[in-house]
């Protein structure tokens, strides 16, 4: 039987989830950016060259002279207790007290997401999220036939006043959110923070409308200026706040570590979820956090990363000023590892990857952050995984060739070509207060 | 049994589905028996051919470089023999500007346009000439850049404000493009091997008014039907088009040419690929099936094609 007949013999038996589950001709795209060659600021990686390979050996051996058999054998679903004590202090780092019992240990961040969606979520259900919101989420939600209603952002996080909008509307449609999906620090894609008026807000909303929130915050130890704010798990003491933490952005992704703090009723059934995707998380990781964490200077890494990439920021946000033409804007993180940067709205920015690739330099383009066509004209740009001259080059590259497009739109719609002057009809300009004001946000 | 090397992936925008074909196809030879050197194409493709060694090349490169006669040239200074057509065929086809004009040349009919290079626009103010295109081609236009395979960066402009932003994009592919008249009608691919027509296939997007690039690799967002449930006459007439269009641009081997069929059963040719896609949701395999040939024999026919080819020595 050939390949073909037998493939559409399988797509009878797909399950109808599966329709939502697609590639898409983007990310086909970004398989050239892992070509030597491409300079990617496309990418969410941290620079795992920074760790130190004597203390991963140590480590390593530690485990292999005291525990080889327990990190060789199955765990509890809900993680080892050493490893919540881990949890516990990065928790504490971060202004919030931790009982082991309030938490379950999980295979990175993603898998809370997957779980509280598998948790939560009937076909049809409503998820609210920010606009952009982390692209990663959006396959989650989706496969579990979820449907996703993004929530604009400014400077300072989600507008919580549209959110407020959003849910009457909801209502009136006799529809129910089941969560509010929020990275409030440092978002993944957008770089911006919500602001504490709006945490309390936030937090306020869910407790009048009973509502669940999951509170993602992969980048909050990543602060490279300004005041620490208390998380929504903080402020709410996890009553309809679930809180997701890991391991991924302050010691390594590849370990696969992160975790789900819960009120009691939601976490016993993530747990059973949980059972049911993979019984525990790799005990071998978990011992190694552990191992790691005994050596007592966790802190002093997350320290050493986030002097590293403050400069690869402040790297790229002159690049940006420097390179990038006056209808562009973009936004200024005080942490974490993305810029979003927003171009004319004439420009899509999966065409402009096209082009961008042609001179080896990639971003992500904006669209897979929304599912409502929004974002086209947007990017992401990573500055944690490469370093400074990679970033002044890249920013350089992409800079020129929207500086490109804007002049040929200039010349195609014969509003002239000068881009020092862009006429006000083409496009519009961020005041320089503005820029200001966004800075200092 | 040959020793075949298998070049697939490479710079372009299509890599991705360059890398599924290519799989494809060194399974393909595997099962007929044949040693298999896969070959990401890069910067040591020389390196790597004269490492390997192969009595022939299989092309499963789509786009840029492996469909535009780039990696066919390499091979011929090489000496190496290779699937599919020849550079001059590749150049013609890549081309769609070309492709068009020698297809009217030929009277064989392509929907009117019209073709610009970036630098028309700035050093020659060809933006002063778009309202009298706009005019002769009547909306929706349809914008998209002469020589991207797949259908990354075409645009449908409603109104003249949609045109300056789709030019931008189509740019963004290459640096030429051009305006075509929309064809409102049916999607139809015909391919070609050996000189031969295979059944028509068409493509019935789900949903969506428009046949995207994404749908084109997807199961289940463009269905297929193969053969075609055509009107009388038709399906014969697109068969014999497609091949003259194959002969003309000097296709060997296999090559696959859309047409579009419109509402008042007019036949016109968009495009010719020259090294069309042969993942599992590909066409070309899709007709060759219907023609009671699986991939296995489609693989093994295409390589006896490129052997022929050579000259006994």
């Amino acid at each position: 039987m050939s390949i073909s007949r037998d493939l559409e013999r399988y797509t009878g038996l797909f399950a109808s989830r599966t329709k939502v589950m697609k590639s898409s001709a983007m990310r086909d795209m970004m398989a050239v950016t892992a070509r030597p060659e491409v300079i990617s600021l496309a990418g969410g990686l941290p620079d795992t060259s920074t760790f130190p390979p004597e203390t991963f050996a140590a480590v390593a051996s530690r485990i292999a002279a005291e525990s080889c058999a327990k990190a060789l054998q199955y765990g509890p679903t809900d993680g080892l207790d050493e490893t919540k004590d881990c949890i516990a202090e990065v928790m504490a780092a971060e202004g919030m007290p931790l009982d082991r019992e309030d938490t379950i240990v999980t295979t990175g961040g993603q898998q809370v997401i997957d779980l509280v969606a598998k948790t939560l979520i009937d076909p049809g259900d409503v998820v609210i999220a920010e606009g952009p919101t982390y692209p990663g989420a959006v396959p989650v939600f989706l496969s579990y036939q979820a449907e996703l209603v993004q929530v604009e952002m400014d400077s300072s996080g989600m507008r919580v006043d549209l959110l407020e909008e959003t849910l009457a509307r909801l209502d009136r449609e006799g529809r129910r959110p089941k969560f509010i999906y929020t990275v409030p620090t440092f978002q993944n894609p957008a770089g911006v923070t919500m602001s504490l008026s709006r945490r309390r807000r936030l937090v306020e909303i869910a407790h009048e409308r009973e509502l669940l929130v999951l509170e993602d915050n992969p980048y909050g130890l990543l602060r490279y200026e300004g005041d620490e704010l208390p998380t929504l798990y903080a402020l709410d003491r996890g009553v309809f706040v679930m809180y997701l933490g890991t391991f991924s952005k302050i010691l390594s992704p590849g370990i696969r570590l992160g975790w789900v703090a819960a009120p009691p009723p939601v976490l016993e059934k993530i747990n059973l979820g949980k059972q049911g995707a993979d019984l525990c998380t790799s005990t071998l990781s978990q011992l190694m956090v552990q191992a790691y964490f005994e050596r007592g200077n966790w802190r002093d890494y997350v320290d050493s990363l986030t002097d590293i990439y403050r400069k690869r920021r402040d790297t790229m946000l002159d690049a940006l000023a420097e390179h990038f033409p006056a209808q562009a804007e973009w936004t200024q993180p005080g942490g974490g590892l993305f810029i979003w940067a927003t171009l004319p709205e004439f420009i899509d920015t999966t065409d402009l990857l096209a082009r961008a690739l042609r001179e080896n330099v990639a971003f992500v383009p904006g669209e897979g952050a929304f599912l409502d066509g929004r974002g086209r004209n947007s990017m992401r740009l990573n500055f944690s995984g490469s370093n400074e001259e990679a970033i002044r080059e890249g920013i350089r590259r992409i800079g020129e060739v929207v500086t490109e497009q804007v002049e040929l739109y200039g010349t195609l719609t014969g509003k002239g070509t000068a881009p020092a002057a862009p006429s006000a009809e083409v496009v519009q300009m961020p005041t320089p207060a503005e820029r200001a004001r966004r800075a200092n946000s | 049994m040959r020793r075949v090397a298998v070049l697939k992936g490479g710079r372009s925008l299509e890599r991705q589905v360059s890398l599924r074909s290519g799989a494809r196809v060194e399974d393909a030879l595997g099962r007929l028996g044949h040693e298999v050197a896969p070959i990401d194409v890069g910067l040591d493709l020389i390196h790597q051919l004269r490492d390997a060694s192969p009595e022939v090349a299989f092309i499963a490169m789509h786009g840029r470089d492996g469909e535009d006669g780039t990696v066919q040239e390499l091979l011929e200074i090489l000496d190496i023999p290779y699937t599919g057509s020849g550079v001059l065929a590749c150049v013609r086809s890549m081309d769609k500007v070309l492709a068009k004009h020698l297809m009217l040349e030929a009277g064989i009919p392509t929907p009117e346009f019209f073709a610009f290079n970036e630098t028309a626009f700035r050093e020659l103010g060809a933006a002063e000439a778009l309202g009298a295109i706009e005019e002769r081609l009547e909306f929706p236009i349809v914008v998209k850049p002469s020589s991207q395979g797949s259908a990354l960066g075409i645009k449908f402009a409603r109104s003249a404000a949609d045109v300056p932003a789709a030019l931008v994009a189509a740019f963004s592919y290459d640096s030429k493009v051009l305006l075509e008249r929309y064809v409102d009608g049916r999607d139809l691919a015909v391919s070609i091997l050996d000189g031969k027509p295979l059944p028509v296939v068409e493509a019935v997007p789900q949903g969506d008014e428009f046949y995207d690039f994404q749908a084109r690799y997807e199961i289940g967002r463009t269905s297929f039907i193969c053969p075609a449930d055509l009107p009388d006459g038709a399906t014969e007439q697109a068969q014999e088009l497609a091949l003259r269009v194959y002969r003309m641009l000097g296709c060997h081997a296999f090559a696959r040419v859309d047409l579009m069929l419109s509402g008042s059963g007019e036949l016109t040719v968009l495009e010719a690929n020259p090294i069309p896609g042969l993942t599992e949701t590909s066409l070309l395999p899709q007709a060759a099936e219907a023609a009671g040939m699986d991939f296995d024999q489609l693989v093994g026919r295409i390589l006896e094609l490129a052997m022929a080819r050579v000259p006994a020595a």
